[in-house]
């Protein structure tokens, strides 16, 4: 059973778009990103920083909606994600 | 789009917050105290209040490290003493915003009778509490929030005294806002933080969140993550819940939500109020500035 219909819209929907950034030395490798992220971008990588944890990587990185919910969990300020198109304005101007 | 720190010219959000050049921060993977810190700092600024007019004050403890961290206005008190310091801090300066910001044993144990006594005086600060049912910073001794049957170094075979359920503690002290959030739920703590912060009186907010390596390990629970997954699968929102009915259990059901929100002159206005009374015209309002006691 569908519990939804398609928006009369899903033309105009604009879905956000995030750049996440990882400040992997910063990082504790609590995982708390890796788990709350609505959308499944991150996991933990292999990787080890000079303080031996493991950052975050982003394995969907096209999926991200910007919403936060990783900058605002992360214990260290460790990851943050800025709008996308704010990012190309920067960049332009 | 992913970007590497080396490349970025921009700065994390929380930057303009914190002291940097005390970044990284003392606490343990997985404790959630620095969540709680992004909380408050993104509700400061959603406040859009003037920075220069806000203090953060705490005790000792892992938790009172936060006046160490923020930049902003802080000071570092000796143990329970955060809110008679911010006491005196509103009163000399009724203008600015002072924010109490420490642990559940600074706050409630030995610094009990502060907290007490200034919610019912009505003392327009707020006070924000993170809880971690235990003493972290000395070695996990019991607090007077361990719930029963919990481990803690001083009670290693589970603790028999009962705790004390703070937001009952502080709304039948006379605390006009009080509300319990867990660490996990980042935006309505962030909006939690907003309306105390925002309300001309006592506020509360008590901030369940993880101590790793002293409460998780103690009790074989795993990690911070594994008490963030606890506090998704066992918090019940409900807001207006009567304070009786909130006590914490081991491991069993948060109550979580905003459970006092009422008007009740202040401090400063029972002070201004009877001193009019006594001397009429004659008598000058103490307060203006830019903070709660503008009226
Ligand atoms: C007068 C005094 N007594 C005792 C101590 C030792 N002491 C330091 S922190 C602390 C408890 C802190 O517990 P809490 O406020 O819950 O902070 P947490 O570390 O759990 O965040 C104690 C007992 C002290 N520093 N000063
Ligand atoms: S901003 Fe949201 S969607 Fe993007 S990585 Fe963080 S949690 Fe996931
Ligand atoms: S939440 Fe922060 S500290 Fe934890 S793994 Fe993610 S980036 Fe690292
Ligand atoms: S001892 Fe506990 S409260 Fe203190 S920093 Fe470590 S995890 Fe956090
Ligand atoms: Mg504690």
């Amino acid at each position: 059973m569908k519990y939804w219909r398609t928006p009369l819209d899903i033309d105009k929907i604009k879905i956000p778009r995030g750049e996440l950034h990882i400040i992997k030395e910063r990082c504790k490798g609590c995982g708390f990103c890796v788990e709350y992220c609505p959308k499944g971008v991150l996991k933990l990588s292999d990787e080890f920083n000079s303080k031996g944890y493991h950052p975050p990587v982003a394995i969907k990185p096209d999926e991200c909606v910007n919403c936060d919910l990783c900058e605002m969990l992360c214990p260290d300020f460790a990851i943050y994600c800025l709008r996308a198109e704010d990012v190309e304005k920067e960049v332009t101007s | 789009m992913i970007t590497e720190v080396a490349q970025q010219k921009q700065e994390h959000p929380m930057e303009k917050l914190l002291r940097m050049d005390r970044i990284p921060h003392i606490w343990c993977p997985t404790c959630g105290i620095g969540t709680t810190v992004t909380a408050l700092a993104v509700a400061l600024e959603q406040l859009e209040l003037d920075l220069d007019n806000v203090a953060v004050v705490s005790g000792i403890g892992c938790t009172g490290r936060v006046a160490g961290y923020m930049k902003l206005d802080s000071f570092h008190t000796t143990h329970g003493r955060a809110i008679p310091f911010a006491f005196g801090l509103h009163v000399a300066r009724p203008d600015m915003k002072v924010i109490v910001f420490s642990g559940d044993g600074d706050l409630i144990s030995i610094g009990g009778n502060h907290f007490i006594h200034t919610a019912r005086r009505n003392v327009d600060i707020t006070v924000i509490c993170v809880n971690n049912f235990i003493y972290a910073m000395t070695g996990g001794q019991v607090a007077p929030t361990t719930p029963l049957t919990a481990k803690s170094s001083t009670s290693p075979y589970g603790n028999y005294e009962h705790p004390f359920n703070l937001p009952l503690l502080a709304a039948s002290s006379g605390a006009v806002y009080v509300a319990r959030w867990t660490a996990l739920h980042i935006r309505r703590l962030t909006t939690a933080f907003k309306e105390a912060i925002s309300k001309r009186g006592f506020s509360f907010v008590e901030v369940i969140a993880p101590c790793s390596t002293l409460y998780a390990r103690l009790n074989k629970l795993g990690d911070g993550l594994d008490l963030m997954k606890f506090y998704h699968d066992n918090s019940i929102i409900k807001h207006g819940a009567d304070p009786k009915d909130i006590d914490i259990e081991y491991q069993s059901k948060i109550t979580v939500g905003k459970f006092v929100d009422i008007e009740k002159p202040t401090f400063l206005d029972c002070l201004n109020n009877r001193n009019k009374e006594v001397f009429g015209d004659k008598y000058k309002i103490y307060g203006g500035g830019n903070g709660h006691n503008r009226d």
